[in-house]
């Protein structure tokens, strides 16, 4: 089953003002995967999906999408930053942030095409949030909008999805759901989303990639001893394990460490 | 006021203050949700040292006074994209250092000299048709080329990065709104002076915003409550013999305070038919 890869990223090194963010990454994300991106808060998660996006720039190594570079390709990616409040008082409705996702840079004059709204609609509504379209985006809660920005991602009608700790403001009943829904999108659309919480995501996704300054690719949803030192470098064989066990993942056997 | 309207003085007063009022509610707008407030203020205080070149010099007024103000603009833009977190500082020194530098060559410039006060209050009672004119053509290319970028802005000042993916030119747009906004400050400055254009940049968008449903709403609101602002204030300083240009700014200071107010005491969010009502009021007052 070798699909054809999405992104390939080569070798990749980045630092911010002198201070290595990531070292030495490598990683080819194929069409159809679900990956779960983890690692601990400043390992450089974050970091990596804007060079995916062309936002940044590598410092050493190259960054193809879809064997274009990433400047080139970013149309093709729908992107879900992790701070869904900037500028709450902005005057804007959801409505309108979900038609910023059709914009397209040649065409220019303030104007909505009676499609585009169709579609913005569509989006909205298979996030079940059409009622909400004309409400100003800071009268929406936390998970409202992210739903929002979501919808405004989908609209791009995306080959690659990228999630940027899509579920820290949704509550856990809403968190499955949420997975669900992603697992669904996950038949057109290729995906890859941020999480510091492993357990919420690796029922759901079918690879996980651990970053911290390096990355480790791991092509199967298991949680091993590695990817928890990963996540947790400090407590390291201690009795995290059984914490983990005891909140419950029946099928999923830990290895020894 | 209709009383008012016979001196010609008046109603140029009036139609210079109401130009002022649409200029600086679609640039306002803008520069509000953009965040850049302050850099507004540097360009329009450096400006003066493009005014102190000019009369040293003896270079015409305008080109002299717009190319530095640009120039001083362009580098202000340039440093809030390169060192965000230092702006705020560097434009803090750009703004005074324009400032000395003009003052000190109106000082070294032999015979008449312009009065500071007139540049900070401006003498929105003697404004000549030809400046008139002038604003009134800024007005209207102000207006053509943000309905041309529109959404371009819009998706820009929302969320930069996600604009940079959809592949808008944000670095060329951030440019090219910042040097708009420098030859508007400039030629506003000259009939309303620097005090009120800062007043009608920020006040009436700070009002509306919480009202609007979208920038062009806020852009018309803010153009409608600068209006009556300056009516009201051109009223006030008929019927009471004040400056002109600070009766505006009382007046907008006041509605300001009230709508703050107002923000404080409500807990619960505006429904949709408040704001509706808000904006007919806003639209029946002026």
């Amino acid at each position: 089953m070798m699909r054809k890869p999405i992104v390939e990223i080569n070798n990749v090194t980045f630092a911010y003002n002198g201070q290595t963010a990531l070292q030495g990454v490598s990683l080819e994300i194929r069409q159809g995967d679900f990956i779960a991106m983890i690692g601990p808060n400043g390992g450089g998660k974050t970091t990596l999906l804007k060079l995916i996006l062309g936002l940044l720039k590598p410092d050493k190594g190259i960054i193809r999408v879809i064997g274009q570079s990433t400047q080139k390709a970013s149309a093709c990616i729908g992107y879900v930053p992790q701070d869904v409040h900037i500028n709450r008082s902005f005057p804007i409705t959801a409505m309108d942030v979900v038609l910023m996702g059709k914009l397209e840079p040649r065409k220019r004059w303030a104007r909505k095409t009676a499609s585009n709204r169709r579609e913005a609609m569509a989006a909205l509504g298979r996030l079940e949030m059409a009622a909400l379209a004309e409400k100003k985006i800071g009268e929406l809660s936390g998970g409202q909008c992210q739903r929002v920005f979501i919808a405004r991602a989908l609209v791009t009608q995306p080959q690659l999805l990228l999630l940027d700790e899509p579920t820290a403001s949704i509550d856990t009943k809403g968190q499955a759901d949420f997975f669900e829904m992603l697992k669904a999108l996950n038949k057109d659309v290729t995906i890859v989303v941020v999480s510091h919480d492993l357990l919420a995501v690796s029922r759901y996704v079918k690879s996980v990639a651990c970053v911290n300054r390096g990355l480790h690719y791991h092509n199967q949803a298991e949680i091993t001893g590695e990817m928890l030192e990963t996540m947790y470098p400090c407590s390291a064989g201690e009795e995290c394990p059984v914490e983990l066990l005891a909140h419950g993942l029946p099928h999923r056997v830990l290895k020894d460490h | 006021m209709i009383e008012a309207l016979q001196f010609e003085f008046m109603r140029h007063a009036l139609m210079a203050g109401l130009l002022a009022s649409v200029i600086c509610g679609i640039m306002g707008t803008l520069v509000v949700v953009n965040r850049i407030v302050f850099l507004s203020g540097g360009i329009a205080h450096a400006a003066y040292g493009g005014i102190g070149l000019a009369f040293f010099f003896g270079w015409p007024y305008l080109p002299g006074t717009i190319g530095f103000a640009l120039a001083a603009a362009m580098l202000m833009a340039a440093i809030s994209i390169k060192a965000k977190h230092r702006a705020d500082t560097i434009i803090g020194v750009i703004w005074a250092l324009g400032m000395a530098f003009g003052i000190i060559l109106i000082d070294l410039t032999p015979g008449y000299n312009v009065d500071l006060m007139s540049y900070l209050f401006g003498s929105i009672l003697t404004v000549p048709g030809s400046n008139l004119l002038i604003m009134l053509v800024m007005g209207i290319l102000i207006t053509i080329l943000v309905a041309f970028y529109y959404k371009d802005l819009l998706a820009m000042s929302y969320d930069e990065e996600f604009a940079r993916i959809r592949g808008v030119p944000v670095k060329g747009l951030y440019f090219g709104l910042i040097g708009i906004l420098a030859v508007t400050i400039v030629l506003v400055i000259q009939v309303v002076g620097l005090i009120l254009v800062i007043a009608l940049l920020t006040i009436p968008p700070f009002i509306v915003e919480k009202h609007a449903k979208s920038l062009l709403q806020m852009m018309v609101g803010s153009s409608l409550l600068g209006a009556l602002f300056t009516v009201v204030g051109l009223w006030l300083s008929y019927r009471y013999d004040l400056t002109s240009g600070a009766a505006i700014i009382m007046v907008a200071g006041i509605v300001f305070m009230i709508s703050f107010l107002i923000k404080r005491k409500r807990i619960l969010p505006r429904t949709k038919d408040q704001s509706a009502a808000a904006e007919t009021r806003n639209t029946a007052d002026s």
